[in-house]
């Protein structure tokens, strides 16, 4: 049973893993400031949910699950709020982005 | 797994790193906010995995108060920036944000 | 070079850098945005040096509260910024400048390197007495315990800034409301989030404050938190800053201190000594104080970041 634990936590994280690298490539590699916002929260995001995902079975106690699932929504929320704010600065600094 | 946790931290704290760069050095406003997320989302998924690899949960309390701080600079900064652009109707010359 | 040796490096060169960022560019707001940036940073590596305490603080004060204070900040000095740009130090003042740096610098560096091992520390003697407070977390029992008169006059040195910045308010604004009176956004992204986000930011500042006795956490840090929701709200329109010459607000603001000094002179009747408490109700006292103090420093932090009142009370 452990075994089984140990694999789906190695594979959930590195699959969060994965998406931070892609959020990564994206935030160097896109070509403006809209883009690389939308590649900052979508691939943060879901990087950082597969690894609470991977981390929930570890926790012992339902509190501290608790508060993991609590950080990633909270991620969530601010994120894409926060997104939708810097891509009207964006916007306002250039209006034809 | 230990080792695994860890490594898998210290991987998302450099994908922070260098996605950071580009981001400071650019000239606008919105992509230097980014850099607030950037570091909200990576240090959290870096403090998470921390936290489960060394079994020091008390780091997760220090990531919530990450989320919910890069969050409240990162609109701050937003608001700030709309307001340093666009010509806003002076209430009074001695306000601030 | 051992593995984890190698992340440390790296986090120290990224620190470094971001620090020299923050220094050198031109523009007050990225100086703040690299600031704000940094203050995270040091949080995780103070988790990394498994100071969790110091980095609930760091989150909190030193990239939150402190990054928005300086946000401020700039934005007051924007029309200044050409001027003080182009105006540069002599020659010579700016050699003596970096000399002196250096000196203090390397005398730091030095310090730390030629550190006798093992370092002198009390430690060992902090954790050993802790079972006298009740307490399970011992960086609470120095600050509430050990040493509850600095803190106590931390918290008054507190009051004394919230003053200053008030006694800033021009004479027409005097008792005034800070900042300024924000419309709640149309488009209502804000608004939604300063409605959805409070409620957790209330309860994990209340949980912070809360879990100090046995965990890291702290007056501070929930206090900070708290103030952190309230300005938030503030910032989407959806509520005005009050009034400094407000009784309520006031009340607040005191109530913290008070009884902090008030148990203090207490201890002086039931255990002798300022600030010294019984050994049965020590926990109960610390907590007694601990949560009216949470209340005057989010009162307190969060008047600070609204500012100098520049509103008169009434038009």
């Amino acid at each position: 049973m452990t075994l089984v634990l140990d694999l789906y936590t190695v594979v959930a994280v590195l699959g969060g893993a994965f998406f931070y690298l892609a959020g990564t490539v994206g935030l160097l590699r896109f070509p403006d400031t809209l883009t690389r916002l939308h590649a900052l929260s979508k691939a943060d995001n879901l990087g950082l949910g597969l690894i609470v995902l991977g981390l929930l079975p570890r926790v012992d106690g339902t509190l501290v699950a608790l508060k993991l699932v609590c950080a990633w929504l909270l991620v969530l929320l601010s994120g894409a709020t926060v997104a939708q704010l810097i891509a009207r600065v964006a916007r306002s600094q250039d209006p034809s982005a | 797994m230990t080792t695994f946790l860890l490594a898998a931290a210290a991987f998302v704290l450099l994908l922070t790193a260098v996605g950071l760069k580009p981001l400071l050095r650019a000239r606008g406003a919105a992509d230097r906010i980014m850099a607030v997320q950037l570091l909200g989302s990576g240090g959290i998924g870096a403090l998470l995995l921390f936290a489960e690899g060394t079994e020091r949960y008390t780091a997760i309390d220090v990531s919530l108060t990450l989320a919910l701080l890069a969050a409240f600079v990162s609109v701050a900064l937003a608001k700030s920036a709309r307001r340093l652009d666009a010509t806003a109707p002076a209430t009074d010359s001695a306000d601030r944000q | 070079m051992s593995w984890s040796f190698a992340v440390d490096l790296a986090m120290a060169g990224l620190l470094l850098a971001i620090a020299v960022f923050t220094i050198a560019v031109r523009d007050a707001f990225a100086a703040v945005v690299a600031f704000a940036a940094y203050g995270l940073l040091v949080a995780v590596v103070w988790v990394r040096l498994q100071a969790v305490d110091v980095a609930l603080t760091e989150a909190a004060i030193g990239s939150g509260l402190t990054g928005v204070l300086m946000l401020g900040a700039a934005a007051r000095l924007r029309g200044t910024e050409r001027a003080a740009q182009s105006a540069r130090p002599a020659a010579w003042l700016r050699v003596v400048a970096a000399v002196l740096s250096a000196t203090v610098a390397t005398a730091l560096g030095a310090a730390v390197w030629f550190f006798p091992d093992p370092a002198p520390t009390l430690a060992p003697a902090a954790v050993g007495e802790i079972d006298a407070t009740g307490l399970g977390n011992t960086v609470t029992a120095v600050l509430m315990a050990y040493r509850a008169t600095d803190t106590v006059l931390e918290k008054v040195v507190l009051v004394l800034a919230v003053l200053g910045v008030w006694s800033l308010a021009p004479d027409r604004a005097w008792g005034g409301r800070p900042g300024t009176l924000y419309r709640p956004d149309a488009d209502g992204v804000l608004t939604f989030f300063a409605r959805v986000l409070p409620p957790f930011g209330v309860v994990i500042g209340v949980y912070l404050m809360w879990t100090a006795a046995d965990n890291p956490g702290g007056a501070f840090a929930g206090g900070t938190v708290l103030a952190a929701m309230w300005v938030l709200v503030m910032m989407a329109g959806l509520t005005d800053a009050p009034p400094v010459a407000g009784r309520a607000l006031r009340l607040l603001v005191l109530v913290g201190p008070v009884v902090f000094v008030a148990f203090g002179f207490a201890g002086m009747v039931i255990a002798d000594a300022f600030l010294a408490y019984p050994v049965d109700y020590a926990k109960a006292l610390i907590v007694a104080i601990e949560v009216p103090m949470t209340v005057s420093i989010a009162a307190m932090l969060g008047m600070l970041l609204a500012g100098t009142p520049s509103r008169p009370v009434q038009p």
